[in-house]
């Protein structure tokens, strides 16, 4: 599929062509309104169903959310501010997750560039697959209980302790376990997909295993395992809340959800949900870009 | 008394499937190439024409019966023996220059040295101008020119093409044919060339193998003596391929 960005442009050198500019500023203007128009119909929706309700509990207005969102640094019902709960909550996820890359694309790789360990593998791998990490929360409560980092590191106080406490190890395991498959398949696949004529003929080139498994197996897969890595980190987001529902959590996006439940702040569930929704398109964005720019022969090859 | 470059004797080759059907490719081949020659390898789609030349590179074991490089029996690739895909098979991630490049990457010559001598052959195929460009924004007919450029870039003794021109148009086709043996003419490289057009392989070959198929082997051998550059509109063409036809009927 060509983009836009493909386009030739046919102007002289040196010379900008006001009218393609002015052209393409008003597609971009169409594009953004079109774009705007279901969350403005979404909006106003919600809107005028809690204005009718009158019940905040079950769903506040958006001016009442609204309220929370844009007082980040304002301390909620004595849990610290939005923005310090968001955070504790990305370098959570930011340790599971990268603990999880570090794991998994290795034996992706591994996996599909040497068959027996693909066979040896594959099956037993296949097995946890299914298991919803929320599944593995019984169990993972009595290996980790409430240890922290700051438990394994042996930090005991100081500033760092207070850091360090927050990323229980009960949660980083969650949290793995939801980045560990996607960013594992999209390194096996990523491999074992390269097609052959370009193995063959680096081989007829007089390429060693190495230079085929450096310069053919891995650029080739590289789209493949930064697209998993960007999964991943969306289910590693995603296994936020279900983390942070675990005992021992006194902070964090889920944490600040929950405990506004019970309290009957819905407000705050709907603000902390709607800073779970922006952190974890932000972070797809962030990839999405990355993938664009570096893997544009990926896009518009075939 | 020519010196043989490629050797085969009663070569013979079945692949095993998944699931464990025996599929015979080849069977009892024999074959000697010359040095120089230009032999092109006709026959119908699944004769083993394929196999065969990915054999003689080295990327395919026999089952039966050997091939010979120089003699020595063919065991792996060896950086004398290129050869040039019909799929397209440049590196989409490296520009046009540095595909043409990779093979003296692999052999460790110097990038400087490499780039230039990348260059070269570069323009040899008439892509002096597409050196930065990807291979996406190239159409067939160049990607398979740079194709060529890049197995004739590492100085193989012997090229091995599998149907190079099987994907393209018939004029970009017609045209490539004619470049190829300019290349050619100037040193008179031993080229192994597969094809299922008997039109092109009377327009290229010195000495054409007609296979058949099931299992593949080799029918019969014809030496083109006609003047090059081959004129199509020639009677003897004509017959010539009237009478190849005839014989991949049967
Ligand atoms: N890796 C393989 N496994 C099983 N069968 C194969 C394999 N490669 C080729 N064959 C079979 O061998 C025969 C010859 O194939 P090929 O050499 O590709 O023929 P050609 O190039 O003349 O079309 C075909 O019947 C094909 O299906
Ligand atoms: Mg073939």
């Amino acid at each position: 599929m060509k983009r836009s960005g493909m386009q030739l442009n046919f102007a002289a050198p040196g010379q900008i062509d006001f009218n393609s500019i002015s052209k393409k500023a008003k597609r971009f203007g169409i594009q953004l309104i079109w774009s705007l128009v279901i969350p403005v119909v979404f909006i106003a929706g919600w809107d005028m169903i809690a204005n009718h309700l009158q019940n905040p509990v079950v769903l506040p207005t958006v001016k009442e959310s609204l309220q929370i969102l844009i007082h980040p640094f304002a301390n909620l019902i004595g849990m610290g501010s939005l923005f310090s709960n968001i955070f504790v909550s990305l370098m959570r996820v930011l340790l599971g997750y990268v603990l999880a890359v570090l794991v998994a694309v290795p034996i992706g790789i591994f996996m599909g560039y040497y068959g027996p360990a693909y066979r040896l593998l594959n099956g037993f791998l296949g097995l946890f697959r299914p298991i919803p990490p929320l599944a593995w929360v019984p169990l993972v409560l009595a290996w980790f209980g409430i240890a922290s980092m700051a438990t394994l590191l042996g930090i005991k106080q100081g500033q760092w302790y207070v850091y360090l406490n927050n990323l229980k190890l009960s949660m980083v395991f969650i949290i793995f376990i939801g980045a560990f498959y996607p960013v594992l398949t999209s390194a096996l696949y990523g491999v074992r997909n390269v097609r052959k004529v370009l193995i063959d003929s680096a081989r007829v080139l007089g390429a060693s295993e190495k230079d085929i498994f450096r310069l053919v197996l891995l650029p080739a897969a590289f789209p493949s395992i930064v697209n998993g890595m960007r999964i991943g980190l969306g289910v590693a987001w995603m296994c936020l809340v279900s983390a942070e529902m675990l005992p021992g959590s006194l902070s964090g996006v889920g944490y600040l959800i929950t405990h506004a439940y019970t309290v009957a702040r819905t407000d705050i569930v709907v603000a902390g949900m709607i800073s779970i929704g922006v952190v974890g398109s932000i972070l797809d964005f962030l990839f999405r870009a990355l993938e664009d720019k570096k893997f544009a022969w990926q896009r518009l090859s075939r | 008394m020519q010196e043989t470059v490629i050797n085969i004797e009663h070569l013979s080759k079945t692949f095993t499937t998944e699931q464990g059907a025996l599929v015979p490719a080849l069977k009892d081949i024999n074959l000697s190439v010359d040095l120089n020659d230009f032999i092109c390898i006709v026959g119908p789609s699944g004769c083993g024409k394929s196999t065969l030349l990915r054999i003689i590179a080295g990327l395919e074991q026999a089952s039966d019966g050997m091939a010979f490089y120089l003699g020595e029996e063919v065991k792996k690739t060896n950086r004398e023996v290129g050869m040039v895909f019909q799929d397209y098979s440049l590196l989409p991630w490296r520009t046009v220059l540095d595909n043409i490049a990779l093979g003296m990457v692999f052999s460790g010559v110097a990038r400087n040295e490499s780039l230039q001598v990348a260059t070269q052959y570069l323009k040899l195929v008439g892509l002096g101008d597409f050196a930065r460009a990807y291979p996406y924004e190239l159409s067939g007919g160049m990607q398979q020119r740079a194709a060529i450029a890049r197995a004739l870039a590492n100085n193989p003794r012997v090229l091995l093409m599998d149907e190079p021109f099987g994907a393209l148009d018939a004029h970009t086709r017609i045209l490539l044919q004619k470049e190829l043996l300019r290349i050619w003419e100037q040193d008179r490289k031993t080229i192994v060339f597969v094809t299922h057009s008997v039109d092109e392989a009377i327009y290229l070959a010195d000495k054409i193998i007609v296979m058949s198929a099931h299992p593949g082997q080799i029918k019969e051998t014809i030496n083109v003596t006609m003047a090059r550059p081959r004129d199509r509109g020639n009677p003897l063409y004509g017959k010539m391929n009237a009478r190849i036809l005839s014989m991949l009927d049967h």
